[in-house]
């Protein structure tokens, strides 16, 4: 039992630390410090400087641009890219296909696909949840049928995030209608995004803005070659996928700075004379946030520290249900400082209304979606009765 | 930042754990326990101080082990786990941590070995009605009588005040609070015990002029030198209910999983299982923080500021898991008979005696302009 970090750790922090503030773009940090959308070249050019720095994509095997990190050393990088306000990786290539071609795809899937997925030379999209399979996905029904060397593929996807920027699509699919359970007949294919009969509608969210879509596939050819792993064996794929995907989803550094910037913009309104940042009730409920907030950290280094044999700690589940809450309670924070002002959300750059008061309600709107995606926290809640508590 | 128990830190958790449980198999044995004065086993009482575990904390040649924070917040954690009503954290942690702090060599020799060895329980007396939860003294008075000190005024709860060998009391002298030793065969002294709601014992305690000895040699205002053991207690009580409402929900899923109404066992309605996963939540975030805060102690952090982290933390877990686990139980959590409702009983006791969740946060809402960030890592 120790509190403080290695002096080797510490020095880490500061090298990233240093790293995230002073190499990446200032106009892209503020960009997603104030909440806006980023541009597809934004992403792309902060992914690139990481890449560059060996920084885009450490939890890969060495050969691929992994770094030889231990699970502490990961934490640290990504709070520090969190608080410093740094795009993380584009999730669906660094934490999502990344891993899985590189644990389960052929030499010549790695060689093809891997370098290019680390730079974002390949934007990739998710083509997991279907209409009538959410939380449910292995009641997923598009389908793919043998023919000659290809797979016809038939059906939908919905909720591609960001789909519109995407070069390719890592797609779940049925390729055995008559297994004895329906996980065992899912296969996972690849395949680019221009490929004939694939479209794609954008869907508009609550803030305006269009980051799903739903993907329409009409007899979309996908060479055989580009089904990773076997044919059959997409179920397990997808759950490794998953499985890292609720790696970092408590996304602890982002909410504390959002409370840091709660705390600044409360300082600056006026109510009855005194700043609101004096209001004892709302001192009160940025002290209780933070309480909550430092628990959740705390909960993940205790996590980080025990997964190191590469079975996750049963607490993890909690990382995502209680992280996805309290980014939701500091997006809704901001709103309610932002009061009045927070009603302005698209009033503009000649609006008095400063632009943290105008994103301020479409943000909070926009995260509902944090406890719905990466698992919903009903699902986090079933695995923790089911899996920890045995019930 | 390490997060693990090293290995004698786990022996003496199966050491202290195979005592308890031997002593508190089932519930009805602490029933009968606490159904008598003092309110705790004396011959477990003892077997502790075989074991070396109400000396721990303490310097070697004050007659004490010479462990850290992390050993008192293990033990804690098995004294909660069942319920044990054995006064550590009062005794030991507190009333004994006040005299280790401040107590001459003739002081800390005397107080300390006796209680290392479990021949002198000490008491805090500290509380007064009207007042709560400050580390200063209002109602009791001190006044010098010749060489000595003489104490008026009532202390009223003091937690095994009653049984206590020796008294730990804050009063007021010019102003300023200090600490004096109160022998428990002292003249004008009267104790006026009683059971409380959790079982445990406390009492009225009365001062008509009794002799008194200063703790310690300075001369100065004592409440910081009392916020801080305060701080150490609240925190190893943090432990203690950690390890109670780690019972609680343990007998609570146990419960699910074999009770059976309409047919089915309770664990097949998602409305009673949901609600036992987010009593997890609640147990796993206070366990990081109480953990934590330990190792702020161990490192001689500010212990005062992780010391209210803790309290608020384990204040709001503890009142969600005691009421849960009740009303998960059904009717049969309210009874005396089973052991839930003690648990919830014990805990809210805890959260009562140095300061609540909304005390805590009182204080910490008043600091929270002053930094950006919480850093954990400091």
């Amino acid at each position: 039992m120790r509190l403080h970090l290695s002096p080797e750790d510490e020095a880490f922090r500061d090298e990233m630390r240093t790293f995230f503030t002073t190499q990446v773009p200032q106009s892209i940090r503020d960009a997603v410090a104030a909440h806006r959308e980023l541009t597809k070249e934004q992403f792309v050019e902060a992914q690139r400087v990481l890449n560059a720095a060996g920084l885009a994509v450490p939890h890969w095997p060495v050969e691929w641009g992994g770094r030889d990190w231990t699970p502490l050393q990961r934490h640290i990088w990504r709070e520090e890219m969190q608080l410093a306000a740094v795009p993380e990786p584009l999730a669906f290539n660094a934490s999502m296909i990344g891993p899985v071609i590189a644990t389960f795809g052929s030499q010549e899937q790695k060689e093809r696909f891997l370098p290019a997925t680390a730079n974002l030379d390949i934007w990739w999209c998710q083509g997991f949840s279907e209409p009538d399979a959410g939380s449910d996905l292995a009641s997923l029904r598009t389908t793919a049928v043998r023919d000659g060397d290809d797979w016809v593929v038939n059906g939908q996807k919905t909720w591609t995030t960001l789909g519109q920027f995407a070069d390719w699509i890592f797609c779940l699919v049925r390729t055995d209608p008559t297994a004895d359970k329906r996980q065992r007949g899912i296969s996972l294919l690849l395949f680019p995004m221009d490929s004939p009969g694939v479209t794609l509608r954008p869907i508009e969210l609550l803030d305006g803005g269009f980051e799903v879509n739903e993907v329409f596939f009409e007899d979309v050819r996908v060479p055989a070659e580009n089904l990773v792993g076997e044919v059959n064996h997409g179920w397990d794929y997808a759950k490794f996928l998953l499985g890292n995907e609720r790696v970092g989803i408590a996304r602890i550094g982002s909410t504390k700075r959002m409370l840091t910037d709660a705390k600044e913009h409360a300082r600056g309104i006026t109510v009855n004379g005194a700043p609101l940042s004096e209001d004892p009730y709302l001192r009160a409920r940025i002290a209780e946030i933070e309480n909550e907030l430092l628990a959740l950290e705390l909960t993940a280094l205790r996590v980080v520290a025990n997964s190191a044999g590469g079975k996750p700690h049963p607490a993890s589940s909690v990382l995502k249900l209680r992280g996805s809450e309290l980014q939701q309670a500091a997006t809704e924070l901001l709103v309610d400082i932002a009061g009045p002002l927070s009603v302005a959300s698209f009033a503009g750059e000649d609006s008095d209304v400063p632009e943290w008061a105008q994103v301020a309600t479409p943000s909070y709107l926009n995260y509902r979606k944090v406890s719905i995606y990466g698992g919903s926290n009903e699902v986090q809640r079933t695995i923790i009765a089911g899996s920890i508590l045995g019930l | 930042m390490e997060f693990s128990y090293d290995d004698e830190q786990n022996g003496l958790r199966e050491a202290v754990s195979g005592l308890l449980a031997r002593a508190y198999a089932d519930s009805e044995q602490r029933r009968s326990v606490v159904a008598a004065d003092p309110g705790f086993d004396e011959k477990t009482w003892s077997r502790l101080a075989e074991m070396g575990v109400l000396g721990l904390p303490f310097a070697e040649s004050d007659g004490g082990m010479g462990a850290g924070p992390v050993e008192v917040s293990v033990v804690a954690e098995e004294i909660g786990r069942v319920l044990a009503p054995e006064p550590f954290v009062e005794a030991v942690v507190l009333a004994g941590g006040l005299v280790s702090d401040l107590g001459t060599d003739a002081q800390r020799a005397e107080v300390l070995g006796a209680l290392a060895e479990g021949s002198l329980v000490p008491a805090f007396a500290h509380a007064e009605t009207g007042t709560r939860w400050e580390p200063s003294a209002r109602a009791v008075t001190a006044s010098q009588d010749g060489d000595g000190w003489r104490l008026t005024g009532v202390k009223e709860p003091v937690p095994h005040g009653a049984r206590a060998d020796v008294l730990v009391v804050s009063a007021v002298v010019d102003g300023a609070t200090r600490l004096f030793l109160v022998q428990g065969d002292a003249e004008g002294l009267t104790r006026t015990g009683h059971r409380n709601h959790d079982g445990t014992r406390s009492a009225r305690v009365e001062f008509a002029g009794t002799p008194a000895a200063p703790l310690g040699e300075g001369t100065g205002d004592q409440s910081a030198a009392i916020e801080k053991a305060q701080a150490r207690a609240r925190i190893a009580y943090g432990h203690e209910a950690l390890g109670a409402m780690e019972t609680a929900l343990t007998t609570t899923a146990e419960y699910l999983r074999t009770r059976k109404q309409f047919g089915v066992t309770l664990n097949k309605f998602q409305a009673l299982t949901f609600r036992a996963a987010d009593m997890y939540v609640s147990l796993e975030l206070a366990r990081s923080t109480v953990m934590w805060a330990t190792l702020v102690v161990d490192a001689d952090g500010d212990v005062v500021a992780a010391a209210d982290r803790v309290r608020l933390q384990t204040s709001r877990a503890s009142r969600h898991i005691g009421k849960e686990a009740i009303q998960l139980h059904g009717g049969i959590g309210v009874t005396a008979e089973y052991s839930v409702g003690h648990y919830t009983s014990r805990l809210t006791a805890i959260d009562h005696l140095l300061g609540d969740g909304d005390w805590a946060l009182a204080r910490l809402a008043a600091t929270v302009d002053q930094h950006e960030t919480v850093d954990p890592l400091g």
